[in-house]
């Protein structure tokens, strides 16, 4: 039962006998009934309202221009928020309620920005320790803990913030597993994390398996994605790890708790091909210089 | 692979077991967040000494404050302007252009009337204000150039934002009418950088045409601009202005553009140029413009003639204006009195 009102009411106030009629409804009709031009007031700042079209049209804008152009980090964001509702983003805040860790997180609602982690204290905390192997991966990637988009097209508040948990946490699955942010790497982390979280987001990104080349693609289905799909099955809820507290934490101490193994370093895999194709040319060309001198 | 089984089926739990937390304690907690948004004051800008506020598409600002506002939103979105604007509008802001400058025929056509005139020597001299990315004013060249065979009519483009006007520069490097070799005296086109509300760069009777298309309903004070423009116009000059209208005439047809000005268009800046709000500022800001009528009168004011007027029957002025697309933009025009 959806309710139209005239144009000239388009500001967001209804007539009285519709806001009386649309009272009645029950709750699961009522949150439907809105539409563009009538969007209900934002539950938290920053909130955009989405009727069912616009969530269908931005998932699908946002997962073709994010293969078209794989920096747009935005784009990868708004397909997570399109893509979320109605079953992934609650069975994981639900996860997150069925654990202490993930409850503590819900209520405190940590954020994770540059201001929020001082990158010069975590440089100097031992080499063993979670908080050094995020600073030095961050250093090794030169990348920063720069904020993350904000959460927009998640109605419910608290799912808005386990959505945003996610995505700054991110990073810190990266630091654990040693992956860097080439895209084979990025990819092996989303196969972990959609076996981990099951989000509908980092299983459609692995589209961009097409974009890998041949050899990274073979690499990739070989040793990446079971590793990601073994790993990410068996481990615990990684979203449930309260990351502000476990910085001095050993690192093995966290993965053998997590039940997460290693997976090969994929930038010395990439390093000593890159090595051994250098040498094949440079002999390949001194042979045949070799070969010119020579009149052969 | 049997030890990981247990693991996979809960993660892969369909049924909804009992809710953690119920309904009602949840909406509870959803509404106490909108509570506290909405003890924050309605205007988006603390307000300054004087006081006076505008509206910038739905939300009010302190009026000193509109207009680099009014900047932010085209420095962001100047790179991807014409991409979207041909999906926004899906191409049919070209043939509104091709209209709107046809329709004035800019240049002087040299006939056996005007061949002695002192004017067909200098040529037009054509103002195009808010028009930084130079879509009218390069039609109007080239329709001066090619149509009338008038190769002394320049055009001043005038913006209030740097970054639209680099973007006109770049259109303007690949014409003949403005390239980095050519000197001065034979470049048909110069960049101004200023608000139209203060031209004073300008001499006051000096300009033949001034156009103004898709930038009239951005500017703080439209009265000020138009008084302005009554200005710097020569008598007999042309005020043209292509600008959005806020509603449709036909309720359904305006119900289907409404929803894809809300829906659509904010959606097309989030994924192209990642920038939702700067396209939800574009689609208020049409909504808050004058209607056509009221915006006719507007021009009265400022002391133009208004071509093809008629005083309807509620005082209102009828026909001074050209609908475009059953009424989604239309083309004001207005001659100073000689």
């Amino acid at each position: 039962m959806r309710k139209r009102t005239r144009p000239a009411v388009m500001n967001g106030q209804i007539s009285q006998r519709t806001f009386q009629r649309l009272l009645a409804l029950p709750p699961p009709l009522r949150l439907r009934t809105f539409s563009i031009l009538n969007r209900p007031p934002p539950n938290y700042a920053g909130h955009v309202p989405l009727t069912l079209v616009e969530r269908g049209a931005l998932a699908l804008g946002s997962a073709f221009g994010s293969l078209r152009n794989p920096h747009r980090h935005d784009l990868i964001a708004s397909l997570g928020e399109a893509t979320a509702k109605p079953y992934f983003i609650s069975r994981l805040r639900k996860a997150m309620l069925a654990n202490p860790t993930g409850r503590r997180i819900l209520r405190d609602k940590p954020r994770i920005t540059s201001q929020t982690m001082s990158l010069e204290w975590l440089r100097q905390l031992p080499d063993n320790t979670v908080g050094r192997a995020y600073a030095a991966w961050l250093d090794r990637e030169g990348v920063t803990p720069d904020t993350r988009d904000q959460v927009r097209y998640i109605d419910d508040p608290e799912e808005a913030y386990v959505m945003q948990r996610y995505r700054e946490t991110h990073d810190f699955t990266h630091a654990i597993t040693g992956l860097p942010v080439i895209i084979e790497g990025e990819l092996a982390v989303k196969a972990f994390e959609f076996a981990n979280t099951l989000l509908p987001m980092t299983a459609l990104s692995l589209v961009a398996v097409v974009r890998l080349k041949a050899a990274e693609r073979k690499r990739f289905f070989e040793t990446y994605l079971p590793w990601a799909v073994s790993n990410g099955l068996k481990a615990e809820e990684v979203v449930n790890v309260y990351w502000e507290e476990e910085l001095e934490t050993d690192v093995e101490v966290l993965r053998a708790r997590l039940g997460i193994e290693v997976p090969p370093d994929l930038r010395e895999i990439r390093k000593v091909l890159r090595d051994k194709n250098k040498a094949d040319m440079a002999a390949r060309d001194a042979k045949n210089r070799l070969g010119a001198g020579m009149g052969v | 692979m049997a030890a990981l089984l247990p693991r996979a089926t809960k993660r892969l739990r369909l049924s909804p077991s009992t809710d953690s937390v119920c309904h009602g304690c949840r909406r509870a907690f959803a509404s106490s967040i909108r509570h506290g948004q909405q003890q924050q004051p309605a205007p988006s800008q603390h307000v300054s000494q004087s006081d006076k506020t505008t509206h910038f598409g739905f939300k009010t600002v302190a009026e000193e404050l509109k207009a680099s506002r009014v900047r932010t939103v085209f420095s962001s979105v100047a790179a991807n302007y014409d991409t979207m604007n041909d999906l926004m509008s899906l191409g049919i802001h070209r043939l509104w252009k091709d209209h709107f400058v046809r329709s004035l025929n800019p240049g002087i056509r040299l006939t056996s009337a005007t061949t002695s005139s002192p004017q067909s020597a200098t040529g037009q001299t054509i103002l195009d204000i808010a028009g930084g990315t130079g879509d009218i004013a390069l039609r109007m060249l080239d329709h001066a150039t090619t149509i009338n065979r008038d190769n002394a009519t320049s055009v001043i483009i005038s913006d209030i934002n740097p970054e639209m006007l680099a973007e006109g520069r770049k259109r303007f490097a690949t014409s003949p009418y403005y390239s980095t070799t050519t000197t001065s005296p034979n470049r048909r086109v110069s960049f101004l950088e200023a608000n139209a509300e203060d031209l004073s760069a300008i001499e006051s009777n000096s300009i033949d045409l001034y156009t103004v298309a898709f930038g009239i309903r951005n500017f703080t004070h439209k009265q000020v601009a138009l008084q302005e423009a009554f200005r710097v116009l020569k008598p007999g000059g042309v005020f043209a202005c292509l600008e959005f209208t806020p509603r449709l005439s036909n309720p359904i047809m305006n119900g289907i553009y409404k929803r894809w000005s809300f829906g659509a268009i904010p959606l097309i800046g989030q994924v192209v140029a990642a920038d939702r709000e700067s396209y939800q500022y574009l689609v208020e800001s049409i909504e808050r413009f004058p209607s056509q009528a009221e915006f006719a009168g507007m021009i009265e004011d400022a002391g133009f003639i208004v071509p093809g007027k008629e005083r309807g029957d509620g005082g209102d002025l009828e026909g001074g204006w050209e609908d475009l697309s059953l009424g989604i933009a239309a083309i004001h025009k207005g001659v100073k009195p000689a």
